[in-house]
């Protein structure tokens, strides 16, 4: 399908000047890229949030002197004012910077949300490929796992997980992978078996290649690009899919902050602080907005002839 | 049709055993012990009667029989006892269900409603205003937190405005059914989990619309002089909607598990409500059956759609 043309020099191939002779695939789809404001303006956000992420530590230390745990009953439930930075958001019932909550939020929600569809990536295309190749009994038992774990309501799942388990953030984006896998699965998979009766890969594998060196250099290169595309936009899906079981209380549990648990208590006093409410949900609502663009345009960069569909 | 039905159903089966393995592995693993979870903070018990109980409820058998003997008795509709309602767990589910799905039914059918249009009109004006407009809808819906948006339609049009009430199925007092009363507290909850159907149909039968928009017989169409009106609905919509069939799977999927949030956001009394209460009451046998049958509705669900399909493409059947 989309992949035809994909070399698996590409990498190696210097980004020519002029573009009307193509330079292979991942230059062409940079140069596409830059020339994509809308994808541009997300990648820019989104670089941003996970540079202020990573800075959390000196943030919360040097500049709103506050750490996510401090608690300042005084304090508590003050409006969002620019007195003092770390007041910029206000306070909760314990009198804890909003802000700096915020940061540490967006650390747990990036990080699981990358781990996640890591995860997924690997699982989803060492599946699928193996699948799609091998066919007969191995492809009945992962045709069945997705088919399966497609009909159980994936926050039910995770709910009945949440009681039995409490789960740190590393094995919580390790489950949240575990199960995100089966859009890239059935994705590779398809593309596998319509790889496998090429002319190329019948001819490697008549000169001898090995099965394992056939998926490796001749089918996942081929669609490794829309691989990727996919995992991007599955680090949108899982941060939505953590922020709401966290929000049930069966997530990521206080007091490490997430932008999920922050709205529980949220809605907890709803009445005396309505504006506690705003910034964690419009935090996974623009990241997980600028993935999806992001996603978006690296399918158009990666293939434009999908873009007029 | 009668036999792709058959073949369909024999084709849950596998997915069936697949979520009932799943679901009792994973409460076996559960470090806690059901009896102690059972009795509570009853001190005057015995720990010979505990041991009684544990022979009577057959916690002493060898895991596979215990397996077996748990399946059998859901074939027979009998889920246990609620360890925190002392109910059948069956009787509590099916007080639920209709609540649930009166939310299904009204979000596809908002949905329905709303998407197909707006995908008619992103495919006849695309490159347009309105076709960029509902691309960007499109993305935007997929990406707003759904209990997020739950929260922001209480909080202004329920709590500051007034408009609609808070939350639960009825005012108090009132228990009409499908009345007005109930249809006004049904709109917050279906506004908020439609979005996200909304969201998906029209950028799916978009594509469609333009696929069969540049075929011959279209052009036949218009060129034997039939009106634009009738060409669109008569010919390209009949054959554009039937792979946006298969897209339903996508979106009650989403319904079906976003249930489970709207339910407790807008405080409706659901299946997934009553499975985040047990979850919470660490109400096992509860959980379970929710999961179970949150799932069975699904692959339900997911028939009903494929018969759909077969019904309205009857290529499908031969396969």
């Amino acid at each position: 399908m989309a992949t035809d043309a994909v070399t698996t020099t590409a990498a190696r191939v210097r980004p020519a000047e002029v573009r009307n002779v193509s330079a292979g695939l991942w230059s062409d789809a940079l140069w596409r890229l830059r020339h994509d404001p809308t994808t541009v303006a997300a990648l820019v956000v989104l670089g941003t949030m996970v540079a202020l992420a990573l800075a959390a530590d000196l943030l919360a230390e040097n500049f709103f002197h506050r750490a996510f745990s401090d608690q300042d009953i005084l304090s508590n439930y003050s409006k969002p004012s620019g007195a003092e930075p770390w007041l910029w958001l206000g306070t909760d019932e314990l009198g804890r910077s909003q802000a700096v909550r915020l940061l540490y939020g967006a650390r747990v929600s990036l990080f699981i949300g990358s781990l996640g569809a890591l995860t997924a990536l690997v699982l989803g295309l060492g599946m699928g490929v193996t699948a799609g190749y091998f066919r007969g009994r191995w492809d009945d038992v992962v045709v069945w796992l997705v088919t399966t774990l497609n009909s159980i309501p994936l926050l039910f799942l995770l709910l009945i997980i949440g009681v039995l388990f409490r789960l740190a953030p590393l094995p919580f984006a390790l489950l949240l992978g575990g199960l995100g896998w089966l859009g890239i699965a059935n994705y590779a998979r398809g593309q596998t078996i319509a790889l496998r009766e090429r002319e190329y890969v019948v001819a490697a594998r008549i000169v001898g290649c090995t099965a394992v060196r056939l998926m490796v250099r001749h089918i996942v290169p081929n669609i490794i690009p829309l691989m990727i595309v996919l995992a991007m936009i599955e680090v949108g899906t899982l941060i939505l899919v953590e922020s709401a079981i966290s929000f049930i209380g069966f997530g990521i549990q206080p007091p490490t902050p997430s932008w999920g648990n922050m709205l529980t208590n949220a809605a907890q006093y709803l009445g005396k602080a309505p504006y506690l409410i705003y910034p964690p949900g419009i935090a996974v609502f623009v990241t997980v907005l600028c993935l999806y663009l992001v996603g978006d345009g690296l399918r158009d960069a990666l293939d434009p002839r999908l873009k007029s569909r | 049709m009668g036999r792709y039905i058959l073949r369909r159903l024999g084709q849950a089966i596998p997915t069936l055993i697949g979520i009932l393995v799943l679901t009792f592995a994973l409460t076996r693993l559960s470090p806690s012990d059901p009896i102690q979870l059972m009795l509570g903070g009853q001190y005057d018990i015995t720990p010979e009667d505990r041991i009684a109980l544990r022979e009577s409820l057959g916690l002493n058998d060898p895991l596979p029989l215990q397996f077996i003997k748990w399946v059998w008795a859901i074939l027979h509709l009998d889920f246990g006892q609620s360890f925190y309602y002392h109910r059948p767990v069956m009787d509590l589910i099916l007080e639920r269900v209709p609540n649930s799905l009166q939310i299904s039914i009204a979000a596809l059918l908002v949905t329905v409603a709303i998407g197909i249009p707006l995908g008619v009109i992103a495919a006849l004006r695309r490159g347009h205003i309105e076709d960029h407009g509902i691309r960007i809808f499109s993305v935007a819906g997929h990406a707003i937190p759904q209990f997020w948006l739950g929260l922001m339609f209480v909080l202004t049009l329920s709590v500051q405005l007034r408009w609609f009430p808070i939350g639960s199925m009825n005012a108090v007092g009132v228990d009409c059914g499908l009345c007005w009363d109930r249809i006004w507290h049904l709109i917050g909850p279906v506004a908020v989990i439609s979005i996200a159907g909304i969201a998906n149909l029209p950028r799916i039968l978009r594509t469609e619309v333009l696929e069969v928009i540049s075929q011959d017989y279209v052009r036949t169409a218009r060129s034997k002089g039939l009106r634009e009106k009738a060409v669109i609905a008569g010919h390209v919509l009949r054959n554009a909607l039937i792979p946006v069939v298969t897209s339903f799977g996508t979106i009650l999927l989403v319904f079906f598990s976003g249930a489970l949030i709207i339910e407790r956001v807008f405080n409706w009394p659901g299946l997934g409500r009553l499975t985040f209460e047990a979850a919470v009451n660490k109400d096992y046998p509860l959980v379970q059956a929710g999961v179970v049958i949150s799932s069975v509705l699904l692959i339900f669900s997911y028939l009903l759609r494929d018969i759909a399909y077969a019904w309205v493409d009857p290529r499908i059947k031969a396969l």
